[in-house]
């Protein structure tokens, strides 16, 4: 069985995010990036199906700044292959990058497309449904719990309040993984340093990448601050809001 | 104006509150009809706020292939300026699956939707740090709202409006319904609890939950976390407040942290007081908390049970 997992990296949501002069999306320029964390999901439950019986995994990125840091990551943590598509937008949004992926996974005869639900970033749309609509795949998404036999993938999509539906997806399929079974593991850097000494990553040309839905950013900002919290500067302050409030 | 075609969301035979959102949202905006695919007729009745239902016998149950294949039939035949659908579970599944059909331009995360001329979103992105405002140009597209962006009593009301049929179409059945699965009892309920201590990915492991277990004992409350928590297993489901856990109303509402993310805000922002611990000045938290205070949450914690004691 063939699992391919895209990968993609998105601001660390930690460090301030600055926006461009035009002020219509972020400034990349500076920004700390990382695995989205979803897809770090959708990597470890990959993995897990791989120990679990047998799989090859496929790792597959759009190149871009850290990208080969990225790549050689996932095959320390027991990625098969690791493949980057040259010639894409990095930044692109969801829409955009569906289409670069769909030519890219097309041909690769993947059994399992894993993709993380979301990104921090998503703005026109989720990756999973609309790559899966591009490849002719079925599909299901915020999943949590995924189980394959036979050419069929069982997965539970949750709901909210806890309540979760099963459903049988006949494979090739797309899956948009909420979460993995366990929390995904960590490579040490030495592993990272040995894996790069030893393996390769395979380049593929992004190609002609099609009609893609198109919509304008007309405008990025910072939330205005709605007043906000009434800043406390010490324990003493918070027992009073408590005793104020009659909770103690 | 054109029409505003609203995908009407129902589990386990009740619509979902966001339904009555979408429809108060559309009726603003231009002539409200109602996609509803599935489920049994009886919640038609509650529609009486739409001008229109189009109605698709597609199983009782949601089913991303049955449903996405209903709607891209029903929005053929109502040619809508714009779609809106919840952005839950189910409603993203079927917006993105009718956009990437159809090549609609969609917005999701949206918080805002107005037309003039163009019909324009406003989404809150990168965990609620960013406002976007996009352009769909002039529709048709789709766009995908955040639970809790309009009042649902606008769009709540009895009656019957005038309901059209769309044949079910043919699908690949490649998905298949089996069962839905309910959550298993919990030994706490969080929503019943005045006061609720909720922790979030400032925990650093499971052993300094203890921390905030002590605060909770102190205040006879319940603790109570955001999803990094539950997905690291370090409570059970029962535990979680957010769009995929509970929502919770409490008198008080301590966050320890908690950065705030748009699913976590959509379980929580209407509880009565709100207190939010963070170590980042910048966290979207502290814009729905009542008091903030930004300092290392395990200092804070136990000076607080300490003076609590």
């Amino acid at each position: 069985m063939k699992i391919v997992v895209p990968l993609k990296q998105v601001p660390d949501l930690v460090e301030d995010l600055e926006l461009n002069d035009e002020g219509t999306g972020l400034d990349y320029e500076y920004l700390k990036m990382k695995l989205n964390e979803w897809d770090d999901h959708a990597l470890e439950e990959a993995l897990q199906i791989k120990e679990g019986g047998s799989a090859e995994v496929i790792a597959v990125a759009v190149d871009g700044e850290d990208v080969d840091k990225m790549l050689y990551t996932a095959l320390a943590k027991g990625a098969d292959k690791a493949v980057k598509i040259t010639g894409a937008n990095p930044y692109a949004d969801n829409q955009e990058l569906a289409r670069v992926l769909a030519n890219a996974i097309s041909g690769m005869g993947a059994d399992l497309v894993l993709v993380g639900v979301q990104s921090a970033g998503d703005r026109d749309g989720w990756l999973a449904p609309i790559l899966a609509t591009h490849l002719n795949m079925p599909t299901v998404s915020v999943v949590t719990g995924l189980e394959v036999n036979d050419g069929t993938a069982t997965v539970h999509k949750e709901y909210s309040g806890g309540i979760m539906a099963e459903f049988d997806v006949a494979l090739p399929a797309v899956i948009g993984v909420q979460a993995a079974r366990q929390t995904p593991r960590y490579a040490p850097v030495s592993k990272v340093r040995q894996i790069q000494q030893s393996a390769s990553i395979e380049e593929m040309a992004a190609g002609d990448v099609g009609d893609v839905v198109t919509s304008t950013v007309e405008e990025m900002r910072h939330p205005e601050k709605s007043g906000g919290a009434r800043i406390l500067s010490s324990v003493d302050e918070i027992v009073e809001v408590l005793k104020e409030k009659g909770v103690v | 104006m054109g029409d505003i075609l609203v995908v009407a969301e129902h589990l386990n035979g009740a619509l979902d509150e966001s339904t009555f959102e979408l429809i108060g949202m559309a009726n603003d905006l231009g002539n409200s009809v109602v996609a509803f695919i599935g489920g049994s007729d009886d919640m038609i009745g509650q529609l009486g706020a739409a001008s229109k239902v189009v109605r698709v016998d597609a199983g009782a149950d949601f089913n991303p292939e049955t449903y996405g294949a209903a709607l891209v039939a029903v929005a053929d035949h109502v040619n809508p300026q714009v779609v809106l659908t919840s952005g839950s579970s189910m409603g993203m599944e079927l917006a993105n699956m009718l956009s990437a059909q159809k090549s609609w331009p969609l917005a999701v995360a949206a918080t805002k939707v107005s037309i003039d001329g163009d019909v324009k979103a406003e989404s809150a992105l990168f965990g609620g740090k960013i406002i976007a405002t996009t352009n769909l140009g002039s529709g048709p597209c789709v766009v995908a709202v955040v639970a809790g962006s309009a009042p649902a009593d606008a769009g709540r009301k009895d009656g019957r409006p005038a309901v059209e049929s769309v044949d079910m179409p043919a699908t690949a059945g490649k998905v298949t319904f089996k069962k839905l699965i309910m959550p298993e009892s919990a030994d706490v309920d969080i929503t019943t609890k005045d006061v609720l201590v909720a922790i979030g990915r400032g925990i650093g492991s499971k052993d300094d939950i203890e921390v905030a277990e002590e605060l909770a004992e102190a205040l006879d409350a319940a603790v109570a976390a955001s999803r990094p928590i539950i997905d690291a297993g370090w409570l059970p489901k029962s535990r979680q407040v957010g769009k995929s856990g509970l929502k919770v109303k409490p008198k008080l509402y301590i966050a320890l942290g908690i950065s705030g993310a748009p699913e976590h805000l959509e379980g929580m922002k209407n509880s009565s007081t709100i207190i939010a611990i963070n170590s980042d000045k910048n966290a979207p938290i502290f814009d729905v908390a009542h008091y903030g205070m930004v300092a290392d949450l395990f200092d804070v914690v136990e000076e607080l049970t300490e003076a609590l004691d």
